[in-house]
């Protein structure tokens, strides 16, 4: 990519799959912590201009996170990421999905794998999405936490179409 | 230059989609897309224009024919949609890194 982005983002449609890269200049520690820490992850979980709002979290198998992404407007966009696997700042495992605000989830989710790797003090994170529906990433565009580019969506479904 | 916003542009209109899946199958002359349409030849013309100019459509002179075809490369460009995400995540870990350099300054 001609761009000077960091983050190296990789999609594979056909097997729903999107793997997000970034190498962060933090020690692992840190990045562990931003990563489960309720406070650390709301001052950078929303894109702009949302805010994160935690409204649980609980870091351990089978525990739950319950956020909301508050608009400019104060519309809340709710959802659940459960802790399926934790391996201590190596990595960790969580099913995503968006829910009402009684934390009623919105099924189906998609799988997420966020691996933390230590590279001389520097720290490389790799998060693959799994099973991320179109659904989804459509429901994302329409609440606002990606810019436009519905036209995409459409010309995509239309493609998706033709070549079933 | 701003020709990754252009492709967007370029697919916000539902002609030049109509038009992209329909060169998808075959390579096409203007005249027989314009044969699918209602609308007059110098629009679909117009349509063709903008998006030979952001690279969707290649152009191929075969003998006094000019055909069009889609340009594969640019269109999984768009496929894969990652620009929007992509842009997300930019955003998102540009954030991170600043929550970061704090924790850093705090000590541990």
């Amino acid at each position: 990519m001609e761009n000077n982005s960091k983050t190296e983002f990789v999609t594979d449609l056909q097997n729903k799959k999107v793997t997000i890269t970034r190498v962060f200049d933090a020690p692992l520690e840190n990045v562990w912590r931003a990563w489960t820490e309720k406070d650390l992850l709301d001052q950078w979980w929303a894109p702009k201009p949302f805010i994160a709002k935690t409204k649980f979290l609980d870091f351990k198998v089978g525990g739950r996170r319950f956020y909301a992404m508050v608009s400019p407007e104060g519309q809340e966009g709710w959802s659940i990421q459960k802790y399926t696997s934790i391996t201590p700042k190596t990595n960790f495992k969580m099913y995503n999905t968006f829910a009402d605000k009684d934390e009623n989830p919105q099924l189906p989710g998609s799988d997420w794998d966020i691996n933390f790797i230590e590279q001389n003090g520097t720290t490389k994170v790799c998060v693959i999405i799994i099973n991320e529906s179109l659904d989804r990433m459509k429901k994302m565009i329409e609440m606002g936490f990606v810019k436009g580019f519905t036209a995409t969506l459409q010309l995509l479904d239309e493609l998706l179409k033709m070549h079933q | 230059m701003n020709l990754r916003r252009d492709v967007f542009q370029a697919i916000a209109d539902p002609t030049r989609r109509a038009i992209l899946v329909l060169v998808a199958s075959q390579s096409m002359t203007a005249g027989a897309i314009a044969s699918n349409f209602d609308t007059a030849r110098p629009t679909v013309s117009k349509h063709l224009q903008i998006l030979t100019e952001c690279q969707l459509l290649k152009q191929e002179q075969i003998g006094r024919e000019v055909y069009y075809n889609l340009n594969p490369d640019k269109m999984k460009e768009i496929a894969d949609f990652v620009e929007p995400f992509r842009k997300m995540w930019d955003d998102r870990y540009n954030k991170l890194e600043t929550v970061l350099k704090n924790l850093k300054k705090d000590g541990k």
